[in-house]
């Protein structure tokens, strides 16, 4: 799946644009400790967190993340979307659980 | 005595502070805005607080090195020090304990700007300070304690990258004897609805990350004498 297929199949909202809409994603992790996402993330693909600091985005340029979904309803800082629009990555954001969402993002791919 | 203060502030050597934070800059400020003692406080690292103690000593301002540390759980944590060998003897355990090391490809993307007692840059850290420790929660207040300095969580009523957010509750077993509280946290609200932090003594940090954040001097702690070593009894409840 593609991110902009993510986006329109999740009803998504985009917070930052990242570098390509139609790079696919490779996969999903759920976390909010940064040192996990940096040890446990899928390369290529989707990371879901309520995490909505600035270093959200230097650990998803860190570990090669393009698009990141924030959950809950968690809203974006001002600082966050610049730095993602900056580096590149995709920040999109969503009322709905992690749960939900990774689950959406299961079955929209099959 | 009575001393108006902020113990939290970071610089440009903090990613996310903006680069006119120099300690010259930042102690010129801390003086206009009324303060008598100030610390600053840059995630993980005290690099910048030789430069600040100089510049806060023109001003005749008392000057804390300071570092707030990120822990294991990413919880932060102002380490107050009254002396600057002790602070930067402290970076150097934090920086070995650094739970992430970006590629060296990748350390171009951000700025941490270590300053001289001249306010010009020398150097770049090398290590990457969003990263947390691989130091606990449960053991930060004993290890600040040893290493010369005091512990104080930071922004407890903040909704991220604080123990009540990050860990649900305080226990009391952390062992902390002070935490910090935001500028607009309403205390007697916050404690009523947790409990479990009745009998905490409380502090306020401004949490500045430019310049017109420092904030005009409000705060007061009372000190036997001008010394950092009275502003770490005072603040321990030790005197």
């Amino acid at each position: 799946m593609t991110i902009r297929q993510l986006i329109s199949r999740l009803s998504l909202d985009v917070l930052a644009e990242g570098a390509s809409y139609d790079a696919p994603l490779r996969g999903c992790y759920i976390g909010d400790l940064l040192s996990r996402v940096i040890s446990r993330s899928v390369q290529g693909g989707l990371w879901i967190t309520i995490m909505n600091n600035l270093n959200v985005a230097a650990v998803a340029v860190l570990a090669d993340i393009p698009c990141v979904l924030l959950a809950e309803g968690v809203e974006a800082p001002d600082e966050l979307r610049e730095k993602c629009a900056e580096e590149g990555v995709f920040l999109l954001g969503s009322g709905r659980s992690a749960y939900e969402l990774a689950a959406a993002f299961a079955q929209s791919q099959s | 005595m009575k001393l108006y203060y902020d113990f939290h502030m970071h610089s440009c050597l903090s990613l996310c502070a903006e680069d006119d934070m120099t300690p010259a800059n930042i102690a010129g400020m801390a003086s206009l805005a009324g303060l008598d003692a100030f610390a600053l406080s840059d995630h993980q690292t005290a690099k910048n607080c030789p430069a600040c103690a100089f510049h806060a000593a023109q001003h005749g301002l008392l000057f804390l090195p300071a570092m707030e540390l990120c822990t294991r759980e990413e919880v932060h944590v102002l380490c107050l020090f009254a002396e600057l060998r002790h602070a930067l003897a402290f970076t150097e355990y934090v920086g070995q304990r650094l739970l992430i090391t970006p590629p060296a490809r990748k350390r171009v993307l951000w700025r941490q700007t270590i300053m001289d007692e001249n306010d010009e840059p020398v150097g770049e850290e090398p290590l990457w300070l969003g990263s947390p420790a691989d130091i606990g929660i449960y053991d930060t207040a004993a290890l600040v304690r040893e290493a010369g300095g005091l512990a104080i969580p930071a922004h407890l009523d903040r909704p991220s990258s604080s123990i009540i957010a990050n860990l649900g509750l305080y226990d009391p077993a952390m062992g902390f004897s002070v935490c910090e509280l935001t500028a607009g946290c309403d205390q007697e609200r916050f404690v009523s609805e947790h409990p479990e932090l009745r009998g905490m003594r409380f502090i306020r940090g401004g949490d500045a990350h430019d310049l017109a954040s420092i904030p005009d001097r409000q705060w007061t702690i009372d000190v036997a004498e001008r010394t950092p070593q009275a502003v770490l009894c005072a603040l321990s409840g030790r005197g």
